[in-house]
């Protein structure tokens, strides 16, 4: 670049010659370089602008570009993640507390059907119906030829069906992914498990949902995908569960039953080993609801805990053990329970019509009387027997963990005069289900702390509010094995394991007042083995009849304490429990030598 | 030193987009291995809790029962009873272990020597 002076010498010498100021063409110069400068410098500044702009403009456009595919493209998981926490789609299994399976997923197929792509709508309905017999043809043909663009035809099928529905060929059939709950045990434990159906469906999966037992209840926790598929344990035992089962049916139709239900129980856990309950159902084919008739006609009724009933007798262990915890008397007191006695304007009166006169606490329980317990309730007072009850937990539904247990609100009477405390404590009045027995034996049973009946596997006892103190409890029990020894129960002696118990034999009530004549309910209550008591078991058979005599038998000491005892033979060995007495060698022995 | 420098940067920055380069095939070959992987480790799943669940069917209660009944002149299994039972001093002790051999006697190689000849094992002992 040639650099112009600003005193050029040729002009200066010119300006000086014409008397002109040489200093105003340096000034012109300055200025003109000046505007130079400042032109250069704009320059600049304007490229640097643009370039900048540039930049500013490219960084938006490629923010811009990939906000915008972002938002356009399917979200998609991370492909190259570490494998973190175990996150689970599937619903958990259900096991028992050995680990055997009661409910798991399977995989299977939905079948839907998109008409406008169904090449020959009326041909692939009629194979259809011959691969599904229940469909109708005629239905299909008006769903497939009609405005409809989408519907289910099948919510599971199996893969021979899927194969053979391939083998049709038309591309308007397609097949959605189902997970499908599974009970491989079938009916076993049924009540307990419930059964599963679908919540929302769609085509690339469906919501498995549970509808009633466990599974409803259980149902945030078996849906949680934190938990890893890891199984809910049950405090089950799978191969006693079987085994009462087919006692209890046994002994349902040996005695002629409507219904029975057995549940098995550990007094110092709370947990329920077994629990059955029949006539019952398959938890894979769950059948519907009854919409009228009575509610317990119907198999999904659960009568263990839905069935509320008067549980007769059982319950005068629990005046004798108050009484006696309140030192009102001990198991020695003779108690005068000759009649007339009466309460209120009502008589009340013995099982038929007899009179024991003067009798024991002890021999009141082993003969089962009704004044002698009436007696010890008017002593006790309302309010005591009141408080009693309710801390065994008498006055409010069960906590056990299914759905339908919360149905089972014990019926009290609307005022409690001193006639229902005298009737109540001979188990008339109040209502409750032999869940709430099975609560009240364990308290006995395991020396007077409450305990809760509980459906999840446990590892410790549970140490409940005291009830009644330990020598009350040992004398409940001795009073309730004189029952097994002495009194009504005498059937449930079986070789080995001490049974104490109580029977029960209570009238049904008619629904529209008053009981029936031939129509009972009896429980046999029971705890073994007697010396170190660990179980509680309650059988309760609905309208029993024995009829190998002369006359029908309908008292519980011929119908439900056969039953317990035979369960109790059967199960005890599977609990692990050895027979307390020596027994008896029946195999042959041969002496062998091998010299 | 500026061509030097000019030279040294060209062969990083070619060294560097082949280095690159590699990489992003080696990446996209993990991640469908990776996408193989887990899908095999999905089907395994299925595969497992199907098997499971047959095993679960195939060992149910009343199948059981079933079966031992059917084989019942065979197996002659029946419910388990109080009276099976039994002491600790029933079962019979496992029979005791032999004594350890300290003089072994080689009987295989017994007659070896006097088969083969006598002779030379008189040699040596000379």
């Amino acid at each position: 670049m040639i650099r112009t002076p600003l005193r050029p010498l040729a002009r200066i010498l010119d300006a000086r010659e014409k008397g002109e100021n040489p200093d105003a063409i340096e000034r012109e110069n300055k200025r003109i370089r000046h505007e130079q400068m400042r032109d250069k410098a704009r320059m600049r500044a304007e490229g640097r602008l643009l370039v900048l702009g540039v930049c500013f403009l490219c960084a938006f456009t490629v923010i811009g570009g990939r906000m915008g595919l972002l938002a356009m493209s399917e979200p998609s998981e991370p492909r190259g993640h570490a494998p973190g926490a175990v996150i689970s789609a599937s619903r958990a299994d259900i096991t028992d507390r050995n680990g055997n399976l009661l409910a798991t997923n399977f995989e299977t197929h939905a079948l839907y059907a998109q008409p406008r792509h169904m090449i020959d709508p009326e041909a692939a309905a009629k194979k259809l119906v011959k691969i599904f017999p229940d469909l109708k043809e005629e239905r299909l043909i008006k769903d497939f030829t009609g405005k409809r663009k989408f519907l289910w035809i099948k919510k599971k099928i199996s893969p021979e069906q899927m194969q053979a529905v391939h083998d049709i060929g038309d591309p308007g059939l397609l097949f959605a992914p189902r997970d499908m709950r599974l009970y491989p045990n079938g009916s076993l434990a049924a009540h307990v498990l419930g059964g599963a159906s679908y919540g929302k469906e769609g085509v690339h999966a469906a919501e498995v949902i549970g509808v009633a037992g466990a599974e409803k209840y259980f149902d945030d926790y078996l849906r949680d995908p934190a938990n890893g598929a890891k199984p809910l344990e049950l405090s089950l035992d799978l191969t006693v569960q079987a085994a009462s089962e087919r006692v209890l049916y046994g002994g349902m139709k040996l005695m002629n039953a409507k219904g029975a239900t057995s549940i098995l129980m550990d007094v110092h856990t709370g947990e329920v080993i077994s629990v059955a309950s029949l006539p019952d159902f398959d938890p894979n084919n769950r059948p519907r609801p009854l919409t009228q008739g009575d509610a317990s006609d119907s198999p999904l009724f659960n009568r263990s805990v839905q069935g509320v009933y008067e549980l007769g007798s059982t319950f005068k262990i629990f005046a004798a053990a108050q009484a006696i915890e309140l030192g009102l008397f001990n198991a020695d007191t003779i108690i005068d329970t000759s009649g007339p006695m009466k309460v209120g304007g009502f008589r009340i009166g013995e099982f038929r019509n007899k009179n024991y006169g003067k009798l024991s606490v002890a021999d009141i329980i082993v003969h089962s009387s009704n004044r002698g317990t009436g007696r010890m309730a008017l002593e006790i007072g309302i309010e005591r027997q009141q408080e009693f009850l309710k801390s065994l937990g008498f006055f409010e539904p069960t906590p056990f963990e299914i759905v339908e247990a919360s149905g089972g609100k014990p019926l009290l009477p609307s005022r409690w005069t001193e006639l229902s405390s005298v009737t109540i404590s001979y188990g008339h009045g109040l209502s409750s289900t032999p869940m709430h027995l099975a609560a009240g034996y364990a308290a006995i049973a395991n020396g007077g702390r409450v305990v809760k009946p509980t459906l999840l596997k446990q590892t410790a006892p549970q140490l409940g509010p005291r009830v009644m103190s330990e020598e009350t409890a040992a004398q409940a029990r001795n009073m309730l094995r004189k029952v097994v020894t002495d009194g009504t129960a005498s059937f449930a002696e079986v070789p080995g394991y001490q049974i104490a118990g109580k029977t029960g034999t209570a009238d049904k009530p008619k629904p529209t007042g008053g009981y029936y004549e031939d129509k009972v309910i009896n429980t046999f209550a029971s705890i073994f083995p007697i010396d170190n008591p660990k179980y509680v078991l309650i059988v309760t058979l609905d309208e029993p009849v024995e009829t190998s005599g002369p006359k029908p038998r309908r008292t519980a000491g011929w119908t439900a304490v056969p039953v317990a005892a035979e369960m109790v033979r059967r199960i005890a060995p599977l609990l692990g429990l050895r027979p307390a007495v020596e027994p008896v060698n029946d195999a042959v022995l041969t002496l062998t030598s091998s010299n | 030193m500026r061509t030097v420098m000019y030279i040294l940067t060209t062969i990083a920055v070619v060294g560097l987009a082949f280095w690159a380069y590699r990489e992003n095939y080696a990446t996209q070959q993990a991640l469908s291995d990776a996408d193989r992987l887990h899908a095999n480790i999905r089907a395994a799943h299925a595969r497992l809790a199907v098997l499971r669940a047959e095993w679960a069917f195939q060992n149910r209660p009343d199948r059981l029962r079933d079966l031992a009944d059917l084989n019942f002149d065979r197996l002659g299994l029946l419910p388990l009873h109080p009276g099976q039972f039994g002491q600790v001093d029933q079962v019979t002790y496992p029979p005791a272990p032999m004594l350890p051999i300290t003089d072994p006697v080689d009987v295989s190689t017994m007659n070896y020597d006097a088969l083969t000849g006598a002779d030379e094992s008189e040699e040596d002992f000379e």
